[in-house]
């Protein structure tokens, strides 16, 4: 195995590029290092980011959103307290994942790049309209995080790309977001079902919505049926409802040792449902 | 009665001082298994089966011993032939034969001069395997057509139009239960089931094994029980007990399951071929699940008739338990005797059978078969509690055993504490709090016998008045501080001048592991006697300086006394003078005893818990649980309550999440912690404890054994629970969220 630290993604691309084998990527180390414990992964090249300037960094751009590099773990982006309330939902699926030592490596980039369904960060993302800078050999382009996962374990990446930074839109006003899961402990688990919803509103109404879903599919889902349930309401009952209805009938999940079908159907709408009503009291500004 | 009433005088029982082991454990200089070493130590990894059943065709390892650096492989063809019953067994998990009988068995082993070439020796070592049909399921293992996992393994007590997987039949009663239930008003008859879980120690098996071509060897491992390694590798291995010497190390939980061998004789066997290296072998968590200890999985049927006011007049049960692919394995013979242990009925009859399946070797598993019996009986108790409208502790109290009472399994109690444990439980404050919405509460009571076993201990007095103890059982709950305790108390010293050590097989007579919630009992029993017998012996000491008859000597507060005025004026001799001038006085002061430990007090106990379910997602949330227990007299309170909370803890777990998920293709799905669900600190409430002290009149101090109890009432206690939170009644476990919404919806539907 060869072990790489570029100081640029420029220079990270190329290498990635002209590798023969089988590669990886480090930064937090927590799903690479694990498998190659485990015996599941011997990568031949082993290329290290965390050499590279602006990393670590958190920023904020000129339109108010928000630059986050690839190797921040959950534990600065859960002190990050601008962050925190532009963005809580975010924030808060990043730090459901694994336990308190975990969060001090794990990141955003490597949790959507591990291609999980169940990945705790990405429904965020996905409902913030979180995008990536995906960065190769011939340069760089600005993509949809709910574009990067093709199904479990896999990525729209190509041969010496990478994700060179994940960036947040301006939260703008009179928004919020939030995510939960469904597991059957209270921690270090994965989820059996997972629901982000981000609002935006107009008054008491619903102006803007997006609604993503986790562990209900081969990919996170971005569910357009399920956030126009609820645009133009105030979040009634009668919308709930539909919110519910619409995300249950959005996933296609398959029964495994963490769920059924039927319980993976019903649940996602009970969490769409209760997602929903913790962005709405953020966006109000009733609850962080 | 009163902790104040029995425990008057004590000094030290029943205080509760730092364990002798806690610094070295807090700060991680305390040696487990994993971190023994020695110079020139080679580290082995073991080949499994993937298949639930497979014959084994040819094992081919040339690609692997061509390694540099590779240096022996052992087979089923390394070791003896001609091994019968248990022994063969042992040698059978140790290593697959003809076949594959679970996934995840042992089929080879090699040692290597690192881990990680090791495991890539194993990587090469080519197994042809024909994969045969295999059954996990209990009841699907005794149906027409089911996979014969072994021809002709039936003993005698098994009926004739079995399946020949059905190996053992059991039965036995008491009354008649025609007329018993005859006799009642209501009939109330349910099947219910509960899945394999594993005993799930924080630390996986490891050992360091070594030996010479002579046949003599040495091993350093985790174990409960030190003699039970030496024997079951003697006879593996066919060398003689004797020349293998056995010290174990400290251990990070066993819970039964290291009570037997799983890759022990593989270290020395490579040890023998490697010219005598020593052999290192540490178990991965998924080697631990697969292939180690789980506990029985069991399908019950149960039929209970009841008064109107409670009064039971007739129980019946069936079991069918799996313990794996290995005759003798299922808990059926604990699980019958524990299922009405609570209780003085009149008319019982029980029947069992064990069944073969393609599962690992089952091991003990805290209580074995009494959690599942619980589950059954007291779930159905409950269940007519609560058609008749009656509180199930009153019930309890109704039906209860009691001193004198004959038991459901035959011997007539001597003094038992069920009773008030059940009146404690009922005046606790946890079983007046009001409950709000989707929660409910649970009650349920639970039994184990306890044992008593070999067991040899020595004591010695030291230069300076201070005494070690020698025990043979390894320490897992605190057993060495409440020794340490009996001890110091006996002796009249401080609890710090006693060091109580756990030594190896070569220092002490055969003991029996730490299984059966015995350690305290046993070998405090023995400490105790030991302590007499070195108390008498410096008597005599003091009585020979006195020129006194040592009859007119009595010991007292750490020192020798003339007893009474006409012994004559002597100050008092401390342990410390005659410890200091004992090589004058006739040499080293020691005291010994061993015995096949009598005076076995039973244990009960019971559970009050709190939950609330959530009706759209199924899940469970403990919100209180409370553990009333017997303990006869605690010596150390703390670990006393440490083993209640334990014993809950693993019965949450059981009843809520954990289980053996296999799919389609026989194997084991969830080989890690992360799908094999033991619950994490945060899932449980601060469990509540009450001590219940009534002594057993066969110990010196009291003690019963208190290790095992705690998990048999969690299963109903929780079901219960769960059913009048969510108003449905899980007779399945684990009750785990998709089958509790799946219930709920059923029942919303009906």
């Amino acid at each position: 195995m060869r072990y790489h630290t570029p100081t640029s993604f420029q220079e990270a691309a190329r290498l990635a590029a002209a590798s023969g084998g089988l590669l990886r990527y480090l930064a937090g180390g927590t799903d690479v290092l694990v498998q190659m414990r485990a015996g599941m992964v011997q990568p031949d090249e082993l290329i290290d980011l965390k050499h590279i300037p602006g990393v670590f960094d958190i920023s904020r751009n000129a339109d108010g959103g928000w630059r986050i590099g690839v190797a921040v773990p959950g534990r600065v982006l859960g002190a990050h307290e601008a962050l925190c309330g532009d963005w809580p939902g975010v924030v808060e699926g990043m730090n459901l994942v694994g336990s308190t030592q975990v969060q001090g490596r794990a990141t955003l980039t490597g949790n959507l790049c591990n291609g999980s369904p169940a990945a705790d960060s990405v429904p965020g993302l996905v409902a913030a309209g979180a995008t990536v800078t995906i960065t190769g050999p011939d340069g760089s382009r600005e993509v949809p995080v709910e574009a990067i996962p093709t199904g479990p374990g896999r990525t729209v990446l190509k041969k010496g790309e990478l994700i060179s930074a994940i960036t947040l839109p301006p939260r703008g006003a009179h928004g919020g977001d939030a995510y939960l899961r469904f597991i059957p402990r209270t921690e270090m688990d994965i989820a059996v079902v997972g629901a982000a919803v981000n609002v935006t509103l107009d008054g008491d109404r619903i102006a803007k919505a997006r609604v993503a879903l986790g562990a209900v599919a081969p990919t996170v889902l971005l569910v357009e049926a399920a956030a126009k349930a609820i645009v133009g309401s105030t979040l009634d009952e009668a919308a709930l409802d539909r919110l519910a209805a619409a995300s249950s009938a959005a996933a296609k999940p398959i029964s495994d040792k963490r769920g059924t079908v039927e319980f993976r159907v019903d649940v996602v709408g009970v969490l769409a449902r209760r997602a929903a009503k913790i962005a709405y009291d953020r966006a109000k500004g009733m609850s962080k | 009665m009163a902790k104040d009433e029995i425990t008057k005088g004590y000094k030290l029982v029943g205080t509760r001082p730092n364990r002798p082991d806690g610094l070295d454990k807090v700060t991680g200089r305390a040696r487990y298994g994993a971190d023994f070493s020695l110079p020139g130590m080679l580290w082995a990894a073991v080949v499994r089966s993937p298949h639930a059943h497979a014959k084994i065709k040819r094992i081919d390892a040339t690609k692997a011993l061509a390694l540099d650096g590779v240096k022996a492989v052992v087979t089923r063809a390394d070791l003896p032939t001609g091994l019968e019953g248990e022994d063969l067994n042992l040698q059978e998990n140790t290593l697959a034969g003809e076949k594959a009988l679970y996934d995840g068995h042992a089929v080879a082993a090699v040692a290597a001069t690192s881990a990680l070439l090791a495991q890539d020796a194993a990587r090469l070592i080519e197994v042809e395997y024909e994969v045969i049909p295999h059954v996990t399921d209990v009841d699907a293992a005794m149906q027409p057509g089911a996979p014969v996992i072994r021809e002709g393994a039936a003993d005698y007590s098994v009926p004739e139009g079995m399946h020949p997987n059905v190996v053992r039949h059991m039965e036995f009663g008491h009354g008649d239960v025609v007329a018993g239930f005859a006799a009642a008003d209501i009939v109330r008859e349910e099947t219910y089931k509960t899945e394999a879980t594993h005993q799930g120690y924080i630390e996986p098996h490891a050992c360091v094994g070594q030996m010479g071509e002579d046949g003599r060897g040495e091993m350093w491992v985790c174990t409960q029980g030190h003699w039970y390694i030496r024997r079951m590798c003697a006879a593996v291995l066919g060398i003689e007990a004797a020349n293998l010497r056995v010290t174990p190390s400290e251990i990070g939980g066993g819970f039964g399951g290291k009570t037997t061998i799983f890759m022990e004789p593989l270290a020395l066997a490579l040890s023998k071929k490697a010219g005598g290296r020593p052999v290192k072998l540490v178990m991965s968590r998924a080697e631990v699940l697969r292939a180690t200890g789980p506990t029985a999985s069991a399908s019950m049927d149960v039929k209970i008739g009841m008064k109107k006011d409670g009064t039971v007049t007739a129980g019946q049960v069936m079991f069918r338990m799996q313990g794996g692919a290995f005759v003798g394995m299922s808990p059926i013979g604990e699980a019958l005797p524990c299922a009405f242990a609570c209780y003085d009925i009149p008319a019982l009859k029980h029947e069992a059978v064990e069944v073969l399946t393609n599962r690992p070797k089952a091991a003990a598993y805290r209580a074995p078969g009494s959690p599942m019996a619980a589950f059954a009986v007291e779930s159905l108790m409950d269940e007519m509690c609560r058609e008749l409208g009656l509180d199930p502790i009153d019930v309890r109290l109704k039906n209860a055993a009691k001193e004198g009472s004959k038991s459901s399994y035959g011997p007539v109690y001597n003094r038992i504490g069920l009773v008030e444990t059940l009146e404690a439980a009922k005046a606790h404050p946890n079983y007046a709090i009001p409950l709000g919405p989707n929660q409910g509460r649970g009650v349920a009571s639970g039994f184990w016998f306890n044992h008593g076993g070999e067991t040899s201990v020595s004591l010695a007095i030291g230069e300076d008045g201070t005494v070690q103890v020698s025990i043979g059982t390894p320490d897992i709950g605190g057993s060495r501080a409440s020794i340490a305790l009996m001890t110091a108390e006996t002796l009249g010293i401080p609890y710090e001048n006693v060091r109580v050590n756990v030594v190896e097989t070569g220092a002490l007579g055969v003991n029996e592991p730490t299984h059966g919630s015995r350690a305290t009992f046993a070998s405090g029993k023995a400490a105790v006697e030991a302590a007499r017998q070195a108390i008498k012996e410096m008597c005599r000491r003091a009585a020979a300086e006195w020129e006194i008859e040592p009859e007119a000597v009595e010991w007292k507060d750490g020192a020798a006394q003339p007893a009474g005025p006409n012994a004559g004026k002597f100050p008092p001799m401390t342990i410390a003078e005659i410890g200091a001038k004992m090589g004058g006085t006739g040499g080293p002061i020691s005291g010994h005893h061993e015995t096949n430990a009598g005076g076995v007090g039973a244990s009960f106990g019971t559970h009050v818990v709190d939950v609330e379910v959530d009706p759209e997602t199924g899940r469970t949330t403990v919100l209180r649980y409370l553990v009333v227990q017997d303990a006869g007299t605690a010596i150390h309170p703390a670990y006393v309550e440490g083993q209640y909370q334990g014993g809950a803890a693993q019965g949450i777990g059981w009843a809520l999440n954990e289980e053996y998920v296999y799919g389609a293709d026989g194997r084991l799905q969830n080989t890690v912690f992360l799908d094999y669900r033991i619950p994490v600190a945060s899932d449980l409430p601060m469990i509540d404890t009450v001590i219940v002290e009534v002594p057993n009149p066969g110990h010196p101090y009291g003690v019963r054994g208190v290790g095992e109890t705690g998990i048999t009432p969690p299963l109903p206690a929780l079901a219960g629970a769960v059913a009048a939170a969510a108003g449905v009644r899980l007779r399945s476990l684990p009750m785990s969220p998709p089958k509790v919404l799946a219930a709920i919806k059923a029942a919303r539907q009906a």
